[in-house]
């Protein structure tokens, strides 16, 4: 046993030497927007594995914001916050979650990858899985009281108030609680339905949204794989978005093909529901980009058989031209490897006009590409409720040197307008304001 | 070959020449093990099969690395390897194989159909047949490694 994992973990390292030298000459910005380049899949001799080390904030550390604006931490010390709920009173929900378990050792790469991929994610045993309260009572924007809202959850992360009722995405359930804004306390859960989840669950956070209307639940079910490599068993329901009547738990597809869905969220005053998705992995550093697109009913975004709408994913059999031929292009690219996991329209008026409508997307950051991508938070400007344009970097320096001091997840904004960054990794969350504009 | 049947050897060369013996058809048969399940996969697009030659291959390396470090020993151990050819033929031959099927196993950790075809059961195929020939010098000649310990006990 011992011999086998070590034979294998040292040749990685040989050729990840190899592959982390190589340079990168492909210009990324060629694949923002809604007409991407997208070169030949290449495929090294094993898959390029570079991972941020976890170095954490030091006291005074932030991330950067443009000039105009100021960033602050209003919760640090938290354990691996990923989502965050702004609500109408100024209190600030807090989604903290990790995923429990290991995936079932089905080949020997999952022991290597396990092994690398360990280092990129905070330690601490402190407890998790639970939605924090923060209230601020005295108004300057920074909480100063913390409480536990809801405990004992399972690696939840989708969140969503409608009226009354605090609907939960758990990673195999959604839960519905009795919740009135201002509240410190939750009534007793119900289920509204099961979610995928099972023993290998790859992809575990459960994105949600709720209709306008508050009438229908949006879900976001991430695959259990890359490309199929578990077998089409392995992802019944899954690469999906699932509507899901909250009054009875009953569910349709409303989309699939779409990898990892995350950051549902309908555009402001419409019906048109948004998401980021995190593409395949393992066809070079410049494939296949990630993206943000409005989603159409019943319609196929190309997991895993195509790509960018019909380029053909050669790893995938048996292949499906009948569905290769219906899949829809994204709307707008964000490039390869970003792992965007946070999705907010700008509803706020503090900010300057430019960025009324516009989106935050939260950048998790990249593992299969040898110069890293990702890590910060950008916007992209919409215009007649579509992205115009290349995004900004908006939230940037996660990363110093090789390590990762945080990465962004979930992004919101807040009743005065401040956008707020949950940051898992740096265990804390960011608040961004406009600074007074006196020049 | 009379001579070097009857050399006396050390006693290092003794005790690992049948270990070597024990080790060396194992990551063999894992390698030839692992062609047929590419081939299932190839016939069958069924990623169990991708699964099993994934771990066969991985297992008859890190048999074969153990293998080969005994094999080492028995060359520095042994004079009557060392100056013969086919000693020399079956240790290239058996390195050469382990080689080829680290590469095989690299592009086995590929995700579906690319990690087997074509490269892969190439790789496969290559691996497996350098391994079946250095078993083949074992026949060539009666290996004065394998036998010298019976010669020695005839009166």
């Amino acid at each position: 046993m011992n011999a086998r994992t070590t034979v294998i973990a040292v040749a990685a390292c040989v050729a990840l030497g190899a592959c982390q030298s190589g340079h990168d000459n492909f210009d990324k910005s060629t694949q923002y927007g809604p007409d991407p380049q997208l070169p030949e899949p290449s495929r090294a001799l094993l898959p390029p594995m570079n991972v941020s080390k976890v170095v954490g904030w030091q006291t005074g550390e932030t991330p950067t914001v443009p000039q105009g604006f100021r960033i602050e931490a209003i919760a640090t010390g938290l354990s691996s916050p990923r989502n965050v709920l702004p609500l109408a009173n100024g209190d600030l929900l807090v989604v903290e979650s990790k995923k429990d378990g290991k995936e079932p050792l089905e080949r020997p790469k999952r022991k290597v990858m396990d092994w690398i991929e360990a280092k990129a994610h905070g330690g601490g045993d402190k407890p998790s899985n639970r939605i924090l309260l923060l209230r601020d009572s005295d108004g300057d924007g920074r909480p100063d009281s913390q409480s536990v809202l809801v405990d004992g959850l399972n690696a939840p992360f989708g969140i969503a108030l409608v009226g009354d009722q605090l609907y939960v995405a758990d990673t195999d359930a959604i839960l519905r609680f009795p919740f009135r804004v201002g509240d410190t306390k939750v009534g007793d859960a119900t289920k509204v339905t099961d979610l995928p989840a099972g023993a290998i669950n790859h992809h575990w956070t459960k994105s949600l949204a709720a209709s306008p209307d508050g009438s229908k639940l949006y879900v976001g079910v991430g695959s259990n794989s890359n490309i199929l490599e578990r077998g089409s068993g392995a992802e019944l329901n899954r690469a999906d978005i699932l509507e899901v009547d909250p009054r009875t738990g009953a569910f349709n597809v409303f989309a699939h093909g779409l990898r990892n869905p995350n950051g549902l969220t309908f555009y402001p005053g419409s019906d048109v529901l948004w998401t980021v998705v995190n593409e395949r992995d393992e066809l070079g550093p410049d494939l296949v980009p990630d993206y943000m697109t409005s989603v159409k009913r019943g319609a196929f975004y190309g997991w895993p058989y195509s790509y960018w709408g019909q380029n053909v994913d050669e790893r995938v059999r048996p292949q499906r031209p009948d569905l290769v031929k219906a899949a829809i292009k994204p709307d707008y690219g964000l490039s390869s490897h970003v792992a965007p996991l946070g999705l907010a329209f700008y509803t706020g008026a503090s900010f300057p006009a430019q960025f009324k409508g516009g989106a935050f997307i939260g950048e998790h950051g990249s593992w299969n590409r040898p110069e890293r991508n990702g890590y910060k938070v950008v916007f992209v400007k919409f215009e007649n409720g579509k992205p115009v344009g290349q995004p900004i970097d908006f939230v940037t320096d996660f990363l110093k040197g090789d390590g990762a001091r945080g990465r962004p997840v979930g992004v919101a904004v807040d009743k005065t307008g401040a956008l707020i960054v949950a940051d898992d990794v740096g265990n804390t969350v960011w608040r961004v304001t406009a600074s007074a504009t006196t020049s | 070959m009379a001579e070097l049947n009857t050399r006396r050897e050390s006693g290092v060369a003794r005790v690992a020449a049948p270990i070597y013996l024990l080790l060396f058809p194992i990551p063999v048969v894992l390698f030839v093990a692992a062609l047929l399940t590419d081939i299932a996969y190839a016939k069958s697009a069924n990623i169990m099969w991708l699964n099993f030659s994934e771990w066969l291959i991985a297992a008859g390396l890190a048999f074969g690395v153990l293998a080969a470090i005994v094999l080492i020993v028995e060359f520095a151990a042994s004079r009557a390897i060392r100056t013969g050819a086919v000693g020399w033929a079956h240790l290239v031959l058996f390195f050469l194989a382990l080689v080829v099927e680290l590469f095989s196993m690299f592009i086995h950790t590929r995700d579906g159909w690319t990690a087997v075809v074509p490269t892969g059961m190439m790789l496969s195929i290559l691996g497996t047949l350098l391994a079946l020939a250095a078993v083949a010098t074992l026949f060539t000649v009666p290996v004065t490694w394998v036998v010298h310990r019976h010669v020695e006990v005839l009166p």
